[in-house]
């Protein structure tokens, strides 16, 4: 996916001062004006329609959908779903980076690319996979009803999805970031004697720091709205299997339209907090990048 | 030591150990269940629960309309990366954070907002609807958009524009003037100049973009399944075919029709890492 963190060069050179590379004004106004009614059409009418659809009918029903009993419990499982695939896949990605960029080995390309395959899985199939492994119908199958463990339409099943959606976010950051550092800092630290946690910890974590944020931000966005395999896995039990999107959809298709929308707009907002954090860490980056070069 | 290339950095084996551990307990055994299972099928069960004629209707939505998405997208998203990087306008940067609002936004928020307007008695659904003001364009009963193939479009025409905006843009900030330059000084036109001097250069770029964008959108579930109205034949998308068969436990159906899309994501993988090693090339030889 094409969400690397860009940290800007600079000074944009002024283009439309530059006879070659200016376009004449009709053009320049045809283009944004194609440009913008498309953004305004595709992106921004969307957002505006979920804030004024939540709050059609007024603040008070918007609250009471928020504090209806299932939306809560959906909360819960939405935040403890990300609180373990977010750390988790921290983990991964730290080390995955490590591995791959700070040492040479055959297949580096081949195992980068499998890191990459959870993007290119549709959601659907994704949930398909543990219901195959773990349903009751699964391999898994059996050996867990025999033992009394539910992870397919229970909680462990959610989280599993969601982990495997988010599997590539933070290594993903990390890896070209920290093979664009090369190695030298932590050489020179390890020959002085530092042990290699110690290395990790004062040398590569303030090197990474913006991209690892960076990496957590997206992950943890995706994770708190993942739709598509947490819905094949859930089996849609009530107030115990259902997610904040889910809830969305179950409230939606009751014709609860306000509920729906209400719900929505808490994962419209916290969409917005991503796109605001984003924005943040790329201007820190960008800006710790122009300290070093001066 | 006898080796000359000792490894410094130590960590080697724990970090690529665990990372192999992880990557083959959650993403390639689970991957390897869904051929397995498939081939225990046999290939006639397989053939047959994958080319139903309503499967098959399925593939023709979510290709046809994910290639039109990704090329409407392909158009929109360089004249937005262009205005973004070449024009000052108040709210560039408003603009700009906003672009990836299709990556944060949830999958089913993002739909009920598209059928909400889209719908017949939605903001820009109405217009359409018979008595609207752009009705009589499309004849007697106006045009429907949500609960049509129309809308499955749409909806994936929101989801892929990140993805062309994203890999344009920053090929087209690190594009050198001096080409536009020498191009103008030797009489070229601007629109001479755009095509055979920016474009090409743009090219190994915008085609990544447009199959990062046709590879989401083939895969896309939540944002479309909303505003489609998923009419058997006419605008189920095919991964709505996977859950429609899981609900009826049809593991066989689904578990095909899973392995015809596996299949297609690896060939469409394997084509993006290509385009990328070009467009690496081409911004190395630039």
């Amino acid at each position: 996916m094409s969400t690397a963190l860009t940290v800007s060069r600079g000074t944009r050179p002024n283009y439309q001062a530059n006879p070659a590379t200016r376009e004449t004004r009709g053009v320049r106004w045809l283009l944004l004006g194609l440009g913008l009614s498309f953004f305004g059409l595709f992106l921004l009418l969307p957002l505006v329609a979920v804030f004024t659809e939540a709050l059609r009918k007024g603040w008070e029903v918007y609250f009471a959908s928020l504090a209806d009993e299932e939306t809560l419990s959906a909360l819960k499982l939405t935040l403890l779903a990300a609180a373990i695939a977010v750390p988790l896949n921290l983990v991964f990605g730290v080390s995955a980076a490590w591995a791959i960029a700070k040492h040479d080995f055959a297949a580096k390309q081949l195992l980068i690319t499998f890191i990459d395959l959870p993007f290119s899985v549709s959601p659907v199939v994704a949930g398909l996979m543990y219901v195959l492994l773990f349903g009751a119908q699964g391999w898994l199958g059996p050996w867990l009803q025999a033992h009394d463990l539910k992870i397919v339409f229970a909680v462990p099943g959610i989280v599993l999805a969601t982990v495997f959606v988010t599997f590539p976010f933070i290594a993903r950051e990390l890896i070209p970031l920290m093979q664009a550092q090369g190695r030298d800092e932590e050489e020179a630290a390890t020959v002085l004697g530092a042990s290699g946690w110690q290395t990790f910890r004062r040398v590569t974590l303030p090197n990474i720091k913006w991209g690892l944020l960076y990496g957590v931000i997206l992950c943890n966005a995706r994770a708190m709205g993942e739709f598509g395999a947490v819905s094949v896995v859930s089996g849609h039990v009530r107030g115990l299997t259902n997610t904040l999107p889910l809830q969305v959809e179950i409230l939606y298709n009751e014709y609860q339209f306000a509920a729906a929308f209400a719900v929505a707009s808490i994962l419209a907002l916290l969409a917005l907090v991503t796109l605001v954090l984003k924005q943040v860490v790329e201007w820190r980056a960008s800006a710790a990048t122009s300290k070093e070069a001066s | 030591m006898i080796s000359t290339r000792r490894r410094v950095l130590p960590g080697f084996a724990p970090t690529l150990g665990f990372t192999l551990f992880y990557l083959s307990l959650l993403v390639l055994i689970p991957l390897a269940a869904v051929f397995i299972k498939s081939a225990g099928h046999g290939f006639d069960a397989f053939w047959a629960a994958a080319t139903t004629p309503r499967v098959i209707a399925s593939y023709k939505l979510s290709f046809g309309a994910s290639l039109l998405a990704a090329g409407i997208n392909l158009v929109f998203g360089l004249i937005l990366a262009w205005c973004l990087v070449r024009y000052d306008f108040p709210g560039r940067k408003l603009v700009d954070s906003l672009i990836d609002l299709p990556f944060a936004l949830p999958t089913a928020v993002a739909g009920i907002a598209l059928t909400a307007l889209y719908a017949p008695n939605g903001w820009v659904g109405s217009l359409f609807a018979p008595g609207g003001a752009l009705a009589p364009l499309f004849g007697e009963g106006g045009a429907k958009i949500a609960f049509t193939p129309l809308g499955v479009l749409l909806a994936l025409i929101f989801i892929g524009l990140p993805f062309i905006v994203r890999t344009v843009q920053p090929v087209l900030e690190d594009m050198e003037t001096e080409l536009e330059e020498a191009a103008a000084s030797l009489g070229a036109q601007r629109w001479q100049t755009f095509r055979l001097v920016v474009l090409p250069t743009l090219l190994p770029a915008l085609l990544t973009g447009f199959a990062l964008a046709f590879a989401r959108a083939v895969g896309e579930y939540g944002s479309v399944i909303f505003i489609a109205g998923n009419i058997p034949l006419v605008s189920e998308i095919t991964p709505l075919m996977i859950i429609s068969k899981l609900e009826q436990y049809d593991y066989v159906g689904a578990t095909a029709i899973a392995v015809v899309m596996l299949i297609f994501s690896f060939i469409l993988l394997l084509a993006i890492n290509l385009l990328q090693a070009w467009t690496s090339r081409r911004g190395a030889r630039g």
